[in-house]
């Protein structure tokens, strides 16, 4: 509102050559924004119109023809989603298999490193400051690095010169999840201890003080302090996490593995377009199953998106 | 045509067991917290709280980013020590020279282009009626992952034989302009552009938001200033905007550049790497995961690392001096 109101006082202020000059560079400009919006829109509703359109028509003619011969349907839907056969995409078995591995990958990450943060920012022992510096110092560490080593890890074990030390996992069905889950809770650790210990540490430490004078514990301080206080930055670290979960093709593709027992959209879709790059009816609904959860979570909380954005918290 | 969602269930009660087996270590951290003793160290506390975190820590990153780096000096099956020849291969032997090359491309071509396309979008609808509403359709692709933009884009690139009808938008304004139909995705060396674009398309958002954000902190006394001495919309944007501006700039060079390196989705769904369009990440999937190559996948992972890492400790300085 503020800027609004600023841009009207300034334009009344402006004498009249100057309105004139504004407005033609205005035309200009306008022209170009138009342009770059339609461009980064039109792929995207190119998508939505062929998944409604029929199969046969997909497939022979552009989705433009629609404005002169329109036809829409929800078979492809009907097909991708609940189809059985193994070519008809099975796109439903897939997407409660993202939701699975999606719902604890935020939550595990979200707790522990809401309580490591707190220990970070707010308990006095000695060499804090190293392990601070130490997990601050793993956001270096491309998830390349440990794919291969913690795969063995689940599938072998941990041995040492020959002696056992730990069991492998051998994890089956739908136990398979708990490493997926392990996998993304491990990689998001770093980047969501950094942002909470931000935002912890500038709290006023004469809030927490009082609350100790009076004889509170940490578990009560974090619990009646800080958590309220820091809700938006939890919100934001949610929602980047749940965005990274959802969308992530790689770490799905080593830990969940490739078939409707555990494999999420992504992995399913990235198949498809190998396999059945031409099935344009089932890619294009698929496709668009799967974007639309993110897309509401999106816009539905768009504030926090851009916050976190501002406040760095892509992780690389 | 019969979804069974009985098969399903079994799912949905792991679900269940993980949310559960989050609520218990929630529950058990916090009564531990509450039950130790208070000391005037609080290394008992401190100890219970970190301990999870650093646990996971050490297994998931840690120890892998260690034997990762002995991995990368061993032979494929990881049982003989090679010395330096997985490095030796990724350097000399042409097919990964292809793809250190292509990685070059695209970390050199992404960050600018992505700068400079949210940077004038953000400049051109800085303040108009519409602007909202403008810059969320560039940055709604942000939310799209990037297995769905390369499906998106592969049905733009699609190709049919000149006698048909063309059903990829780009090969239709091609045909419509009276050109031939082209198979974008299979001819080296442009088809790595073709998968360049898409990623600008996902990230121009980015750079939009952050850059528009920069833009409205410009004091409003230097573009008074500046106005009151007549200066043209292009002097404004050269000699206020973009001086003003310098640091998110960077910020946003520095975040593409990282994604890039790291980039792999969209070159897995739209080429699987063929046509001479494979990059180090998905090189490093196919080597460890596909041929069995552990050695040579470690390497490229390393390499990766090495490149990585000064930009992200130059990364991490900025966010920190951003935050004093």
């Amino acid at each position: 509102m503020a800027t609004l109101t600023q841009t009207a006082v300034r334009t009344r202020a402006e004498n009249a050559p100057q309105r004139v000059r504004r407005r033609l560079s205005g035309r200009v400009a306008s022209a170009v924004a138009i342009v770059i919006a339609v461009l980064w829109t039109t792929p995207t509703f190119g998508l939505l119109l062929s998944s409604l359109r029929p199969e046969d028509q997909i497939k022979s003619t552009g989705w433009w023809t629609f404005f002169s011969d329109p036809q829409l349907t929800l078979e492809n839907y009907q097909q991708v989603l609940f189809g059985t056969s193994s070519s008809s995409g099975q796109m439903m078995s897939f997407l409660i298999n993202s939701v699975v591995i999606t719902i604890p990958s935020v939550l595990f990450p979200l707790a522990l490193a809401t309580f490591a943060a707190y220990a970070l920012a707010w308990l006095p022992f000695r060499g804090r400051e190293w392990i601070y510096i130490g997990i601050f110092a793993l956001q270096i560490v491309p998830l390349q690095m440990s794919l291969v080593p913690l795969l063995s890890f689940f599938s072998e074990g941990v041995a040492v010169f020959g002696v056992q030390l730990l069991p492998a996992w051998d994890l089956e069905g739908p136990a398979r999840f708990i490493q997926v889950w392990f996998a993304h809770t491990c990689f998001a650790l770093p980047l969501g201890v950094f942002l909470l210990h931000n935002f912890m540490s500038e709290l006023p430490g004469e809030l927490m003080e009082a609350a100790r004078v009076d004889g509170a514990s940490h578990g009560k301080v974090l619990r009646t302090i800080v958590l309220p206080l820091v809700g938006p930055a939890l919100a934001t670290f949610a929602i980047f996490q749940f965005l990274w979960v959802w969308n992530d093709l790689l770490v799905a593709l080593i830990f969940a593995g490739g078939t409707p027992d555990s494999a999420p959209m992504t992995v399913r879709l990235a198949q498809m377009a190998g396999t059945r790059g031409n099935e344009w009816q089932r890619l294009t609904s698929g496709a668009f199953v799967s974007l639309v959860i993110p897309l509401i979570v999106f816009l539905s909380m768009q504030r926090y998106f851009v916050r976190g954005l501002l406040a760095g918290s892509v992780k690389g | 045509m019969d979804f069974d969602f009985a098969a399903e269930l079994p799912k949905l009660v792991q679900l269940l067991i993980g949310v559960a087996a989050f609520l218990v270590v929630v529950a058990v951290i916090l009564v531990l917290v509450d039950r130790a003793p208070m000391r005037r160290r609080a290394w008992t506390h401190a100890t219970i709280l970190l301990l999870p975190a650093l646990l996971l820590l050490t297994i998931g990153l840690v120890i892998p980013a260690v034997r990762t780096t002995l991995l990368s000096f061993m032979s494929g099956d990881g049982k003989q020590w090679v010395g330096m020849d997985n490095y030796g291969w990724m350097f000399t032997q042409p097919e990964a020279v292809t793809v250190l090359r292509n990685t070059l491309i695209w970390v050199l071509l992404v960050p600018l282009l992505v700068t400079a396309i949210g940077l004038v979008y953000a400049v051109l609808v800085d303040r108009t009626r519409f602007e909202s509403l403008a810059k969320s359709l560039v940055f709604l692709p942000m939310a799209i992952s990037f297995v769905g933009a390369g499906i998106i884009w592969r049905f733009v690139y699609a190709y049919r034989a000149e006698e048909q009808d063309q059903i990829g938008l780009l090969n239709q304004l091609v045909v419509a302009v009276g050109g031939e139909p082209q198979q974008w995705l299979q001819e080296p060396p442009l088809n790595t552009l073709f998968l360049i674009v898409v990623m600008v398309w996902i990230q121009a958002g980015f750079a939009t938001v952050v850059l528009s954000a920069a833009i409205k902190g410009i004091p409003a006394e230097i573009v008074e200033a500046a106005k009151l001495d007549g200066a043209t919309p292009l002097q404004m944007f050269f000699r206020v905007t973009l001086p003003s501006i310098r640091s998110a700039i960077v910020v946003v060079m520095v975040t593409q550049s990282i994604g890039t390196l790291k980039l792999f989705d969209i070159v897995r769904t739209m080429t699987g790497g063929q046509f001479d369009t494979s990059v180090i990440a998905n090189e490093m999937y196919n080597q460890a995961f596909r041929y069995g190559e552990t050695g040579k996948g470690a390497a490229l992972a390393v390499f990766l690392f090495v490149l990585v890492t000064p930009i992200v400790i130059y990364q991490i300085r900025q966010r920190r001096e951003a935050l004093r």
